[in-house]
């Protein structure tokens, strides 16, 4: 079993080597001229005067925990999608949707709190 | 052999698909180009060798041969490792798409969807990480207006795949192109196929949701301090995207390798990975006819479409998909 996954081990190791082969060709066959102007910041020309490194706005924040609740919802569908038709077959139609129910019941509740709550609002 | 079997076959079916990509990022240029072109009624590449055939390697060439310059202000080893992080998650949803019946890309796995669910997710860290460490305020705010953009696109993208997911019953692609459908489970599909493909647009950064990379806001968003190979790989990233996704979508909702009705499936598997190409290519030139047709949504309107209305339609549509499995299968 385990050795039908191991090609894609080799495949994630081939991947990477070829990205990193294409990262570094340049630094052996691309010309060297360095100067003080190639290492600044480009910012359409203006000298910088201050770093990049700062605050942001919390929404990015925000839709990232939505992110997470949402995401981590959707996985749980997934085993209890692929095994829907043994589930009805073995258990009969309602005991195949209504544990489900109850779970997409309080995952839509959420969403129409969030949503009253003006959390899906971009302002 | 063992040996053979285990590391040398794996390591030749690796480097032929990646060598195809290659290929097929460097035509799909010139594809984008030239149909570009038709669209705003001028010639496109027309100069290095026969209808700006030669362009693409021209274009290779020359950035292999870009002076590596890494500013002094930037994160030095996230900065060079971002470009790579983001150029392999293409490559490597290729692993479990299928070529044939008994052709796999290159492992024959039972958990198709999870790969591509899994690998889909790790696409958003090359483009995070770049805008982050580039320590460039056009590069930050471009990394998080793509990473929160592909990241709202992933629950819709999430919840259609359970629903193809609920049709199909198996975790496998192989089966899913192989086993028999009814008619309105077609007609189902299909339904929800533009919805499904405007996910593929926003999660692929491709125009019309290419917000991250406005030029007359951002410059060029989360790659603007790249240069030569490494904006390529950034380049090639996002076009190995579009011909993965379009693959994804042609064994999803356009039976993968197969023809209609089963026509010639015993006859030559063989054909299996050039009726994939062909499926692949009409994909494409939708990508592009999108690029070449529609404008830029703001940014709010960007966002809102993914919450408030993708979610609650692939939400809906999911249930009712519960359902009618359920009850008519």
């Amino acid at each position: 079993m385990a050795q039908d996954y191991f090609p894609l081990l080799v495949f994630i190791v081939v991947s990477i080597v070829f990205a990193f082969i294409a990262i570094g060709l340049p630094s052996i066959l691309g010309p060297r001229r360095k100067n003080q102007q190639k290492q600044e910041p480009y910012e359409s020309g203006i000298i910088p005067f201050q770093d990049a490194r700062r605050r942001f706005p919390i929404k990015y924040y925000l839709v990232a925990m939505l992110f997470i609740l949402f995401d981590i919802e959707v996985i749980f569908l997934y085993p209890w999608a692929g095994a829907l038709l043994p589930l009805r077959d073995g258990y009969g139609i309602w005991l195949a949707l209504v544990p489900m129910g109850v779970f997409l019941f309080i995952l839509i509740a959420g969403l129409v709190y969030e949503w009253s709550k003006g959390a899906l609002e971009w302002e | 052999m063992d040996w053979l079997n285990l590391l040398v076959i794996p390591i030749i079916r690796s480097v032929v698909i990646i060598v195809v990509l290659l290929t097929g990022f460097a035509y799909l240029t010139w594809y984008e180009r030239k149909l570009l072109a038709r669209f705003h009624v001028r010639y496109g590449p027309n100069r290095a060798g026969p209808k700006g055939l030669l362009q693409p390697i021209a274009d290779a060439v020359k950035a292999v041969f870009k002076e590596e310059i890494i500013p002094g202000h930037v994160d030095k080893v996230v900065y060079l490792l971002a470009p790579a992080l983001a150029l392999a998650p293409a490559l490597l949803i290729w692993a479990v798409i299928p070529l044939g019946k008994d052709f796999p890309a290159v492992a024959d796995v039972p958990i198709g969807f999870l790969w591509i669910l899994a690998i889909a997710g790790v696409e958003s860290y090359g483009v995070i990480l770049a805008g982050w460490s580039s320590n460039n305020n056009y590069s930050l705010l471009g990394a998080l207006r793509s990473s929160a953009q592909m990241i709202s696109y992933e629950i819709p993208l999430g919840l259609f795949l359970v629903s193809i997911l609920l049709l199909a019953g198996d975790f496998s692609l192989v089966n899913l192109v192989e086993a028999p459908r009814a008619w309105w489970e077609w007609l189902w599909l299909w339904i929800m196929f533009p919805l499904f493909f405007i996910c593929i647009l926003a999660e692929t950064n491709r125009s019309p949701f290419d917000l991250p990379e406005t030029e007359n806001e951002l410059v060029a968003g989360f790659q603007t301090e790249y240069g030569g190979i490494k904006f390529a790989l950034f380049f090639m990233a996002e076009y190995i995207s579009m011909i993965t996704t379009s693959a994804i979508m042609a064994t999803l909702f356009f039976g993968g390798y197969a023809l209609p009705f089963g026509i010639g499936s015993d006859i030559l598997p063989i054909l299996g990975p050039f009726i994939l190409a062909g499926k692949v290519i009409v994909l494409l030139f939708l990508f592009i006819w999108v690029r070449a047709s529609l404008g830029r949504p703001r940014y709010d309107q960007l966002m809102g479409f993914a919450w408030r209305t993708l979610l609650p339609i692939s939400l809906g549509y999911m249930i009712i998909t519960a359902l009618l499995t359920v009850f008519f299968k």
